[in-house]
């Protein structure tokens, strides 16, 4: 009897099973409709929506500036870039100048916010696979980040930070001194972390060598940020279509190396995430520096706000490359708004990159692209 | 490329199926071009294939809709990895019958997001291989994103909207003033009775 029930004989026979919508593994709120036989995946299907709050149709709503609370929920693990993404969507629109503080604080909330959704993702992968350990270290630090925040804006995961035109406070006195503590306390974590998973046996076996995009795949079905540079496609906004004051910082681009499988894979997702919060901690340093040399002006609020015409604006978040467009028709609100997310892109793949994979593996497949289910829905 | 030199470059490629370029200035921040929207595909396959454009990267496809001039405006971005550069195309459609070629072939990323657009504004995407309501329920009457979109007062005996609740409290407020005394009285006097009986 036991032969007939633990089998992992292909029969031929296809199943139809459902994973979700209240699956821990989605992270959210997504239902994927499995074809099976025995337990090689023929197609896993994702089915989006359940977390649809109609973002865009807010937007038209409610005034340019009233909406920046409404951005944070496009992203709820990285709100700073979402914030960050409306602001300059708008700025470009209304013609509108931010001052060089300003610009200094946003890319330090933007760092020290990819940290910590790093943090999330890269615990939250470990603990998907079986490793639960990493979790609860790497959410330890993600809370020094939260207090951090915290201290800046007062909330501790919808900032509401940013503003149209600057950001809305500026550091409080003995911020900075903080947040240079807390980077010299967080570098050598990463290499703890690293040598505490990443390198493992186990959790190399499982991660190298599955589901590999290749940079062709991830660049046309429209992956962005980490995920695309796991690939091998060296890109970032930051870099490429400099915006903020990126261009004055220095810093360099992971992309993925195959160094324990296949360019793509995987592992490779997961490292560059590590790589990645080497690279923010630089540019925290840097900006953390510079800012020093600023005026102390962060906010000029605009006096009018009634633009007409269209303008979009992108801008590298945790889970890369977000675009927001927004139209004006000369009222003070939008006239239409539209965040195109990396999380709804990835989709996609999955239900690609599935065919032929274990379906123990799709949970490692969903956890290395890092969706965040809100930002699928919007 | 800049845009005017994409647009020029399209337009020997394609002839008059690209129009109207216009160039970013104060209202307008991204250079666009109209395209009609019965030879989109072809001049997709251009933007996609052509080795001095490759856009091998479809960032976004909005839909805007603009009862006025009763037409829904589709505003496709675009973006080369290879040769850093974007370029953004607009296609005015009827507001009756929105219909344009989908680009599902071209670039995957495009399905979902092509699907999106089609359930929340009802723009038609011909050849899509799979054009289905994406984010709202399959049964849901209407597209909720044009303007003149009124929502039904429920869906599946499910109410869409309820009473604020604030509009709960208006209730003493319309109450004769005698009874309001009453109730005011009534109570001061269990309460009162109340603590003398525990005494």
């Amino acid at each position: 009897m036991s032969e007939m029930i633990f089998t992992y004989e292909q029969s031929g026979e296809e199943m139809t099973l459902n994973m979700g919508p209240q699956h821990p593994s989605t992270h959210g709120v997504i239902r994927f409709i499995i074809k099976t036989d025995g337990e090689i995946m023929h197609e896993a299907i994702p089915d989006v929506g359940y977390l649809h709050r109609s973002i865009e149709h807010i937007a038209e709503k409610c005034t340019y500036e009233g909406f920046m609370p409404y951005t944070d929920r496009v992203d709820y693990v990285c709100a700073m870039t979402a914030n960050h993404t409306w602001a300059m969507a708008v700025e470009k629109l209304g013609d509108l100048k931010v001052p060089e503080r300003g610009e200094y604080l946003r890319v330090i909330s933007d760092e020290l916010n990819r940290v910590s959704s790093h943090c999330i993702a890269l615990g939250a992968m470990a603990m998907d696979i079986g490793a639960t350990t990493p979790f609860m270290y790497i959410l330890r630090e993600r809370e020094y980040i939260n207090d951090l925040l915290e201290q800046l804006c007062g909330a501790r995961l919808t900032y509401n930070y940013h503003r149209v035109g600057g950001v809305g406070w500026d550091m409080p006195s003995g911020w900075r001194d903080r947040c240079l503590k807390w980077i010299d306390h967080f570098e050598p974590i990463i290499d703890e972390y690293d040598r505490l998973i990443a390198q493992n046996e186990l959790f190399i076996k499982r991660l190298a060598n599955l589901a590999v995009i290749t940079g062709e795949e991830a660049a046309g079905y429209g992956l962005v940020g980490p995920n695309l540079r796991a690939s091998g496609v060296d890109f970032d906004v930051r870099r490429d279509v400099p915006y903020s004051v990126y261009p004055k910082l220095k810093f360099n681009v992971p992309i993925g190396k195959g160094l324990m499988g296949q360019v793509g894979d995987c592992w490779d997702r997961y490292y560059v995430r590590i790589e990645e919060w080497k690279e923010s901690v630089k540019i925290l340093r840097q900006a953390l520096d510079q800012i020093q040399a600023t005026e102390p002006d962060f906010w000029i609020r605009p006096k009018k706000l009634k633009p007409k015409g269209d303008a979009h604006a992108r801008v590298e978040a945790a889970r890369g490359d977000m675009l927001c467009y927004v139209a004006g028709d000369g009222g003070t609100n939008a006239y239409r708004a539209r965040f195109r997310t990396g999380s709804f892109n990835a989709m996609k793949i999955i239900q690609v990159k599935s065919k032929g994979c274990m379906v123990a593996d799709l949970v490692a497949l969903i956890a290395s692209l890092d969706i965040v289910a809100p930002e699928i829905d919007r | 490329m800049d845009a005017a030199a994409i647009f020029a470059h399209l337009q020997s490629l394609v002839g008059d199926a690209v129009y109207d370029f216009t160039a970013a200035d104060k209202g307008i921040k991204d250079s666009f071009c109209r395209v009609k929207p019965e030879r989109w595909h072809d001049v997709a396959q251009k933007l996609h294939d052509d080795p001095q454009l490759r856009m091998d990267f479809f960032q976004c496809v909005t839909a805007l809709d603009w009862p006025k001039k009763n037409m829904i405006e589709v505003v496709y971005h675009l973006y080369s990895y290879a040769l850093h550069h974007d370029f953004v195309v607009k296609a005015e459609l009827p507001r009756d019958n929105p219909i344009i070629p989908s680009v599902t072939d071209l670039w995957g990323a495009a399905e979902l997001n092509e699907r999106e657009q089609f359930d929340l504004l009802g723009v038609g995407f011909s050849g899509h291989p799979d054009l289905r309501r994406i984010l709202m329920p399959d049964d849901w009457p209407g597209f909720p994103m044009r303007k003149d979109y009124k929502e039904a007062s429920q869906y599946r005996g499910m109410a869409t909207t309820r009473p604020s609740p604030l509009s709960l409290l208006v209730v003493y407020d319309k109450a004769p003033p005698e009874a309001k005394m009453k109730v005011m009285a009534g109570g001061g006097e269990s309460e009162a009775e109340g603590q003398a009986a525990d005494e």
